[in-house]
C-alpha cells in the first residue's frame, strides 16, 4: 500500500516533466499563467524576490487565497510550507493542494528536523544542494526533488552549482564497488538503501526539477541540458515587463530546450527580464539555500 | 519478439509530460520510438502516441507550433494511442474549454474526474481480451469518459467507469499503463491495433 501510494505522487511529478511551474500570488496571475502553457502553479502571498525585500517571517499562505487560485485554474495547485512545519503542510493537505513545497523560501520552523513526509497522501517537493540533502528529504518522503539555487535572485549560478554538483555526486557513486557504499553513506550522511540504489541506476529514485534563479527562456534550456526535468519559476515571469510573453517563452523553451534556432526565436522581444542579484550582494544570513540541511 | 518489430517507429509526441516513460515502455517490447516535436518528425513515424501530462500546456504547444493541424491529418490514418491528457485530446468532446480535441475517438472527456491529487489512486484492472494476469493501473487526476458512442469498446472497467477504450486505429487508457513495469497494454496496441489494420 505503501508502496503504492508512493507511485501515485511520483506518477503525478511525471506527468509534470517536461514543463514549467510558475510562483502566483492571485487568480490573475495563475490564469495568465495557464493560458501561457504553465503544467502547474505554485500559490504563495509574495513571490521570494519581494519576501526577500520586505524581510520579517514568511510563513504558508492564507487559505482562502490558495482557494481562490484552485478555483481560477484547472492546472495542479502548490502550495509552500514552512521547513519542519508539519501544521502548516497538514491545513495544506486539508485545502487538497496537489503538491506541498516544504520551502526554503519561507523562514524555517525547525532548524534540526524536516517533515516526516510519508504520514501525508499529498505529494511532497524539496529543495537540495547536493545529493546527500536530496536522499534524506527522500528518505523522509519527498517525491520530487528540485535544485534550491538562489530564490530571488534571478541569478541562475546556484541552481547551476547544485545540479552539477548532484550530477557528478551521483557519477561518483557509480563508480564505487559495494563494498564501499557504506562506508560512503556514513559519509555522506544520506540512508544507504538510497545510496544503493542510486549507485545502481545512476539517477535519484525521484524526479528531479530545477529552481531558485531562473530568469529566461536560456536559463530553463540550460538547466533542461543540465538534466532538469522541468522548471520551476519564481519572481523571474512576475518580475519581469512582460510576464505573459516571458512565461509563454519559458514554457516553449523547456520543450525545445535542445534547439539552439528555435530558442534564438523564442527569446526575442521580451522586454527586459528581472533585474536580479548577484550572489555578492546577498548577506551570507540571508541565503535561502542555507536553510534546511 | 515478433521479426515486425523491428521495421516499427513509434512517434511519441514529446511537446510536455511522460513521453520518456512510453519511449521506455516500447524499448522493453524492442521496438524503436523517436520524439515528435516538429512536422519534420511526423514523417517518420509508423504509428503515434500521445502521452499523459497536462491537457492545456500540450493544446497550447501543439498550436503555438504548428503542429495541430499536421498531427490532426496524420491521426487519420495512423494508429494512435492516448493515455490521461492524450485521451482527453483524441476525444470529440471535452468539458472544459481551454483544451482543444482532435475528434478521433466517440466520447466526453471530463478532465480532472475523480478530483484533486489526494483522490489519485491504484488499482488491479482485469483485462481479459488483452492481459492474462490484472495489470497494475496508476490513476493521476485521471479523467471520466462519459457519453460513449455504440461503435467504441470497451477493454477495461473500474467500478461503473470504462477506462480502456478503443475505436478503430484509436487506443485511450484513463490512467498511465507508461508508469507500469508492465508493457502488457503498449503490446496490445502494437500487435491489435498496429499490426492488425497493416
Amino acid at each position: 500500500m505503501t508502496e503504492n501510494l508512493f507511485e501515485v505522487k511520483t506518477g503525478l511529478a511525471e506527468m509534470l516533466k517536461g514543463g514549467v511551474i510558475m510562483d502566483v500570488t492571485n487568480p490573475k496571475e495563475a490564469e495568465i499563467a495557464e493560458k501561457a502553457g504553465a503544467v502547474a502553479v505554485m500559490a504563495l502571498e509574495r513571490i521570494p524576490a519581494d519576501i526577500r525585500k520586505d524581510g520579517g517571517i514568511a510563513r504558508a499562505s492564507d487559505p482562502n487565497m490558495i482557494k481562490e487560485i484552485q478555483k481560477a485554474v484547472s492546472i495542479p495547485v502548490m502550495a509552500k510550507c514552512r521547513i519542519g512545519h508539519f501544521a502548516e503542510a497538514q491545513i495544506l493537505e486539508a485545502l487538497e493542494v496537489d503538491y506541498i513545497d516544504e520551502s526554503e523560501v519561507l523562514t524555517p520552523a525547525d532548524e534540526s528536523n524536516h517533515i516526516w513526509k510519508h504520514d501525508f497522501k499529498t505529494p511532497f517537493v524539496c529543495g537540495a544542494t547536493n545529493l546527500a540533502e536530496a536522499l534524506r528529504r527522500i528518505g523522509e518522503g519527498a517525491a520530487l526533488i528540485r535544485t534550491k539555487g538562489e530564490p530571488g535572485t534571478g541569478n541562475i549560478v546556484e541552481a547551476v552549482r547544485h545540479m552539477r554538483t548532484i550530477n557528478m555526486e551521483m557519477a561518483q557513486l557509480s563508480t564505487l564497488r559495494t563494498d564501499e557504499l557504506m562506508s560512503i553513506a556514513k559519509k555522506m550522511g544520506a540512508p544507504f538503501h538510497l545510496i544503493v540504489q542510486v549507485a545502481e541506476t545512476g539517477h535519484l529514485p525521484v524526479p528531479n526539477f530545477s529552481a531558485g534563479g531562473i530568469a529566461t527562456p536560456a536559463d530553463a534550456a540550460l538547466m533542461m541540458q543540465l538534466g532538469a526535468e522541468s522548471i520551476f519559476v519564481g519572481s523571474g515571469i512576475f518580475k519581469s515587463e512582460d510576464p505573459a510573453s516571458r512565461a509563454k517563452a519559458i514554457v516553449q523553451a523547456a520543450t525545445f530546450y535542445n534547439d539552439p534556432e528555435k530558442l534564438a526565436a523564442i527569446s526575442a522581444g521580451l522586454g527586459s527580464a528581472m533585474k536580479g542579484l548577484d550572489m555578492s550582494e546577498i548577506a551570507p544570513e540571508d541565503r535561502m539555500q542555507d536553510r534546511g540541511w | 519478439m515478433r521479426p515486425e518489430y523491428k521495421e516499427l517507429v513509434i512517434g511519441v509526441v514529446a511537446m510536455q509530460g511522460s513521453f520518456a516513460k512510453h519511449a521506455h515502455s516500447m524499448g522493453k517490447l524492442g521496438i524503436t520510438s523517436r520524439a515528435v516535436r516538429t512536422a519534420e518528425d511526423l514523417k517518420l513515424v509508423d504509428a503515434l502516441i500521445l502521452p499523459g501530462g497536462e491537457s492545456t500546456t500540450m493544446t497550447l504547444l501543439l498550436e503555438n507550433e504548428g503542429l495541430w493541424e499536421p498531427l490532426n491529418d496524420m491521426l487519420d490514418t495512423l494508429p494512435v494511442f492516448g493515455t490521461c491528457a492524450g485521451a482527453i485530446l483524441l476525444g470529440n468532446q471535452i468539458d472544459d474549454e481551454r483544451v482543444h480535441c482532435f475528434n478521433k475517438i466517440d466520447y466526453l472527456a471530463e478532465r480532472n474526474a475523480y478530483g484533486r491529487q489526494i483522490e489519485s489512486f491504484t488499482t488491479a484492472l482485469v483485462m481479459p481480451k488483452i492481459v492474462d494476469h490484472d495489470f497494475h493501473a496508476i490513476f493521476i487526476r485521471a479523467p471520466k469518459f462519459k457519453d460513449i458512442g455504440p461503435t467504441v469498446s470497451s477493454l477495461a472497467v473500474f467500478g461503473t467507469q470504462h477506462v480502456l477504450l478503443r475505436q478503430k486505429n484509436v487506443l485511450a487508457a484513463s490512467f498511465h499503463p507508461e508508469l507500469t513495469n508492465d508493457p502488457a497494454i503498449h503490446k496490445y496496441f502494437v500487435d491489435n491495433v498496429i499490426l492488425n489494420s497493416r
